[in-house]
């Protein structure tokens, strides 16, 4: 078998350290169950894509690991410790930006060390490194009224790394962006990911997107939300799209999901 | 010259064009009606020059700016009292629930009815004199503050509070940089229909329990017949709000920059 994927979690990462664990979590609202019994591992520095058509459950999963809402059953654990609520050790990058309107492009990155109580100086100095790591030198006081879509998203990545989190979770963050800009920051989230390693999870209803990026692909199934199939990537990166082995895998994930939509009925 | 100043001036121009061509019908009309067509009595409507004249006079005598100094210290005092209280009832009840069922149905009870028909019973509790106008303007005022404050911080976006949690927020950070900007707008808003209702009612009230104020001079001209001088102090009112409103459109244009920017 050529490049990749092993469907079960592979043997040779057991040795790495357990991040994120989940453990039988379960989440119902009222009578309508969201999530099924997951129980999944999640290791240290790995980039994982929790795959699925909307209704799986996978932002509430990533909500769990956020600690904005509990599982109504079962556990979520990091760093072996059960979650109770958000933390600045788990940053979260939303679709819709999420920045404060009325802070500038750098006061909205200088946001977690401020709340941290560092000197002013210094909250400008880190803001202003991660501002220029993710391309906005320059636009440090803009208004985020006035930054198109792509620079939004790139001011809330850079607001969620200068906070220095060990887990980076991120809820369909290019999901509003046009294609062409979606592509690239794919390729800037990658760069940034080699560079400032964090435990990332990342959601997401793009096949493609999800194979360009992740290490561990997490196929969600609907009715109820519950994990599918989990494939391990050892694709080497830069990942190519047109490549075979990406377009093999793209189409059996592609069926997968076909399935699941179909579940819910409505094409 | 930038194309945006260039729409400015223009806009800027047409106002002027407006307020002018109003001023020309009004004199057009009472002078048309003292010379010529003789439709009503001239002294019911004096031209725009008879009003000047007597704002002069009143200015010369001293009376004019006695008056406005009464009014505004009125207006200043009531609505500070209003804004002071509108936005701490107001942050209290939109941050606490259980306090937000108990004080809501009694405001929705009070809300509808209008000021003016607690005025007498100010005066009845409070005397003829300051205090009775300054709870009344401070009662009046009190509502739009209140509501838009409540409002402002009911309507703040889950996903900013979910957001500056997941960046270390506690329960106070979350109040001050979350919640508190973010209702900033409508708490100006607020306070800027406050200070106009203030506005409204202390000529109300002037003109029911005062001896000084604009209110009192509109209504003692009446006694004495004077139209100019009634017209005087109507368009001193407008004036003020006038002049008020530019000032309070500043502060906030400045306030809210982020949401100018927005805009543009």
């Amino acid at each position: 078998m050529d490049a990749m994927l092993a469907e079960a979690p592979a043997a040779a990462t057991d040795s790495r350290r357990v991040k994120i664990s989940i453990r039988g979590a379960e989440k119902r609202f009222g009578d309508m169950v969201a999530l099924k019994g997951v129980d999944l591992d999640l290791y240290e520095n790995s980039f994982t894509c929790l795959l699925g058509p909307s209704g799986c459950g996978k932002s509430t999963l990533l909500n769990m690991i956020a600690g904005f809402t509990q599982p109504s059953a079962g556990q979520v654990l990091v760093d072996g410790r059960a979650v109770q609520g958000p933390s600045a050790d788990r940053g979260v990058v939303f679709q819709e930006y999420a920045l404060f309107p009325w802070r500038t492009a750098i006061d909205n990155v200088a946001f977690g060390p401020m709340l941290k109580g560092m000197p002013k100086a210094k909250q400008r100095e880190i803001a202003k490194r991660y501002l220029a790591m993710v391309g906005l030198a320059g636009h440090e006081s803009k208004y985020p009224g006035n930054l198109s879509g792509g620079m939004k998203q790139r001011v809330a990545i850079a607001r969620a790394l200068a906070n220095d989190p060990s887990v980076l979770l991120m809820d369909e963050p290019f999901g509003a962006l046009d294609a062409q800009t979606r592509e690239t920051l794919q390729e800037e989230m990658l760069r940034i990911w080699e560079h400032e390693r964090k435990t990332v999870v990342f959601v997401t209803h793009s096949i493609s997107e999800a194979i360009f990026l992740a290490d561990r692909i997490v196929v969600m199934a609907t009715r109820p939300g519950a994990v599918k199939q989990i494939f391990d990537l050892d694709l080497p990166r830069p990942r190519e799209r047109s490549d075979a082995d990406f377009v093999r895998l793209e189409k059996e994930i592609k069926l997968l999901v076909r399935a699941e939509v179909q579940k819910l009925g409505v094409i | 010259m930038s194309a945006e100043w260039r729409k400015r001036l223009s806009t800027g121009g047409m106002r002027c064009v407006a307020i002018l061509l109003f001023l020309a019908i009004w004199f057009v009309v009472s002078m048309g009606n003292a010379h010529w067509w003789k439709f009503f009595n001239p002294v019911l409507l004096p031209t725009p020059i008879e009003v000047v004249k007597a704002g002069i006079a009143a200015w010369q005598s001293g009376e004019l700016q006695d008056n406005i100094l009464a009014s505004m210290a009125r207006v200043l005092q009531g609505f500070a009292i209003a804004a002071i209280a509108g936005v701490v009832v107001g942050l209290a009840v939109g941050t606490w629930r259980p306090l937000e069922r108990l004080v809501e149905p009694m405001i929705e009870l009070l809300r509808p009815i209008p000021p003016l028909a607690f005025l007498p019973m100010m005066v009845l509790w409070f005397g003829i004199g300051e205090m009775s106008k300054i709870a009344f303007i401070a009662y009046a005022a009190f509502f739009p503050v209140f509501t838009t404050t409540v409002e402002g911080i009911k309507y703040v976006d889950p996903v900013l509070l979910r957001a500056a949690s997941s960046l270390g927020a506690s329960r106070a950070d979350l109040f001050r940089h979350v919640v508190l900007p973010a209702a900033t707008p409508s708490i100006i808003t607020g306070l800027r229909l406050g200070f106009g209702l203030s506005f409204f009612v202390i000529v109300a009230a002037e003109f029911i329990a005062a001896d000084s104020g604009l209110g009192y001079m509109i209504n003692d001209a009446r006694t004495f017949f004077m139209v100019s001088q009634m017209l005087l102090g109507a368009v001193v009112i407008g004036l003020i709000g006038f002049g008020v409103n530019i000032l309070l459109r500043s502060v906030e244009g400045w306030l809210l920059r982020w949401r100018v920017a927005t805009r543009g």
